[in-house]
């Protein structure tokens, strides 16, 4: 059993590891092939993944359903949404799924006027959560607080047209801030995340690193 | 007499410009030569021209090839027309062309071969308003496929470097068990999270990031719940899992229930445990919001890419009180972790996470040489900015990216 849970998986993490590492230098067309061919294979068990996530969905809050957990009611309208999307979809605005997804149908409408808002809606809500957030942090309670707080305002200031009304030196400060510390904090970050992404790549490669294979060593 | 003296003194004047006329108007001087090759480090299937530049280009003239599988035509396919004053060749300072086709477009695959691969003839047309003029040459080439770029040598040896280096210290660990590394706070911070969800009687909540089981941080997230889950099963308090991505859901489950049958818990596994809460940014967002509200998680973990998203539900999490552990390797986002979360992994500690936490020598020793990357990089910054300040560029030729 062992056998089938370790040695193998990490047999296909060594050869696929190894082989996608230097198909990267090679630019011959077997190797584009090859690149085309593992990608579709992605695709196809995303494909058939989606089952297991839709399995996972209905089964959660079917049994939040029968077992009457509070807030039960709100389970209702994931079978409720799903249902007539897959509906809609299926109907395909009287082509039927067979046939190429047909424009302006009830699906489409539903997507547009019910998922977008409610996405859209999700997404205002943000500036409310940045104003809280910011709030607290630039709170000059610390050195590093009060230095972020004195950055932020510059920046802020210096990207909008009433910052160079109010000192004209604003904006190039605002854009100094942006184009020197930032960018130097934001690459050493960078760099210490393509190395430790190569690192954990050539553990797992190698089979050093095995948790994600579930449990310990 | 006046008047011829005076025409003679005006043609004299007016001759330069009369024969600048002349070949801008009425004269094209075509390329003085022509060439066609196969394209360098390529899959095969393309070719390269090159011709220098001609005197006569100007924004109305234009460059127009042809191809044809023989050597003798005809040549009717078009296969390139390019304004003469534009793909000059980089760093001829603009003396000559240089553009790569893909001929192979424009022909039957079947209808020519030469010894198993298509040769292709190219004739080079200048083109203005009033005139065209062909370049004497025809130029030929046989695209073929190549088993190595070269352009990416300096990354291939870099990267065989790095390997070595990794691999050297993980033998090196072997022997010497006892590695120091730094402390990473956040990491510390898990068990106390964890024991305070204990004490509450409360679950903790790991949240996946929004990328799929392809990216390298989703795959360092997984590595972390399976740590995690271990010490969960110990603590015998209730883990939920919450997914965007089916197949980052089917690998979560295996990690969480196989570190629970570690744990000697496999009772404790719950499938509905580890679920799918959306599978699109806000909607996950909204899911697993509530999950914060409605059931009070006492510890959140953030594991993995984040978007938008980050600010919401850390922000969610901290108005709950929960004790809040973020590691991204998103940059953007770094600043609302930090901001909202008791405790940030920043970059790469998301990687070195896992290792960390296992204390395992030969995981530690990847650890060990990533820090000795990290200075070698360093040294080589701080080092090539002063020797590019004085005017010696090479060290940027050795990090140049193809």
């Amino acid at each position: 059993m062992n056998f089938f849970k370790r040695t193998i998986p990490l047999i296909i993490a060594f050869i696929m590891g190894i082989m996608m590492a230097f198909q990267y230098y090679v630019p011959h067309e077997a190797s584009q092939s090859l690149l085309k061919v593992v990608t579709r294979w992605g695709i196809t068990i995303a494909g058939f993944a989606v089952f297991i996530g839709a399995y996972s969905l209905f089964h959660l809050h079917w049994n939040k359903i029968k077992r009457k957990v509070p807030g039960w009611g709100y389970s209702t309208f994931v079978f409720f949404g799903a249902g007539i999307t897959i509906i809609f979809g299926l109907y395909n605005g009287g082509e039927f799924f067979l046939h190429d997804k047909q424009e302006g149908t009830m699906f489409d409408w539903m997507y547009f006027n019910v998922q977008v808002p409610a996405g859209a809606t999700m997404f205002s809500i943000l500036a409310f959560f940045m104003a809280s957030a910011a709030y607290r942090t630039f709170r000059a309670r610390t050195s590093e607080a009060t230095i972020l707080l004195i950055a932020a305002v510059i920046v802020m200031l210096g990207r909008v047209p009433v910052g160079a009304l109010i000192w004209e030196f604003l904006p190039p400060i605002a854009d100094w801030i942006m184009s020197v510390p930032n960018m130097a904090a934001k690459r050493g970050i960078l760099i210490g995340v393509s190395i430790g992404a190569i690192a954990t790549s050539l553990r797992i490669i190698f089979g050093i690193e095995r948790a994600y294979l579930g449990g310990g060593d | 007499m006046y008047k011829i003296f005076l025409t003679f003194i005006l043609s004299i004047l007016l001759l330069p410009y009369s024969s600048t006329f002349a070949v801008e108007v009425d004269m094209l001087i075509p390329p003085s030569d022509f060439q066609a090759f196969d394209t360098p480090n390529d899959d095969g299937k393309s070719v390269t021209l090159r011709w220098p530049s001609s005197p006569s280009e100007s924004t109305e003239a234009e460059y127009v090839v042809y191809a044809s599988l023989r050597k003798n035509g005809p040549f009717t396919t078009e296969v390139l027309r390019i304004n003469s004053k534009t793909m000059y060749e980089e760093g001829s300072d603009s003396n000559f062309h240089y553009v790569e086709i893909k001929p192979g477009k424009f022909f039957n695959k079947d209808s020519d071969v030469t010894g198993g691969r298509s040769s292709y003839f190219f004739r080079l047309v200048m083109m203005s308003n009033s005139e065209n003029v062909t370049v004497n040459e025809i130029a030929s080439a046989t695209p073929k496929g190549n088993w190595f770029n070269w352009k990416k040598l300096n990354n291939f040896i870099i990267l065989i470097a790095f390997s070595t280096l990794v691999l050297w210290f993980i033998e090196h660990a072997k022997k010497n068990p006892n590695l120091y590394l730094r402390k990473i706070s956040g990491l510390d911070a898990i068990d106390d999270a964890l024991g305070r969800a204990t004490e509450m009687g409360k679950p903790v909540l790991y949240v996946h990031g929004l990328n799929g089981m392809g990216s390298i941080s989703t795959i360092a997230a997984v590595n972390i719940l399976g740590r995690i889950a271990i010490r969960v099963a110990e603590y015998d308090t209730t883990l939920k899992v919450s997914n965007i991505d089916p197949i980052v859901l089917s690998v979560s489950q295996e990690v969480v229930k196989e570190s629970y049958l570690e744990a000697g818990r496999p009772d404790a596994y719950v499938e509905d445990n580890v679920f799918m809460a959306a599978s699109e940014q806000f909607p996950y967002v909204a899911a697993v919001s509530g999950i914060m509200i409605r059931e009070k998680t006492a510890a959140n973990f953030f594991m993995g890419y984040f978007y938008a998203e980050s600010l919401i539900l850390a922000e969610t999490g901290a108005s709950t009180g929960a004790i809040q552990i973020a590691a991204t390797d998103s940059y953007t986002q770094l600043p609302f972790f930090i901001t909202t979360c008791d405790y940030t992994l920043i970059g790469e500690e998301l990687y070195a996470a896992s290792a960390y936490l296992s204390r395992e020598p030969l995981l530690l020793g990847s650890l060990r040489a990533q820090d000795i990357a990290k200075g070698i990089i360093i040294t080589a910054l701080v080092v090539g900015a002063a020797l590019a300040t004085i005017g010696i560029g090479f060290i940027s030729f050795i990090f140049k990216a193809s």
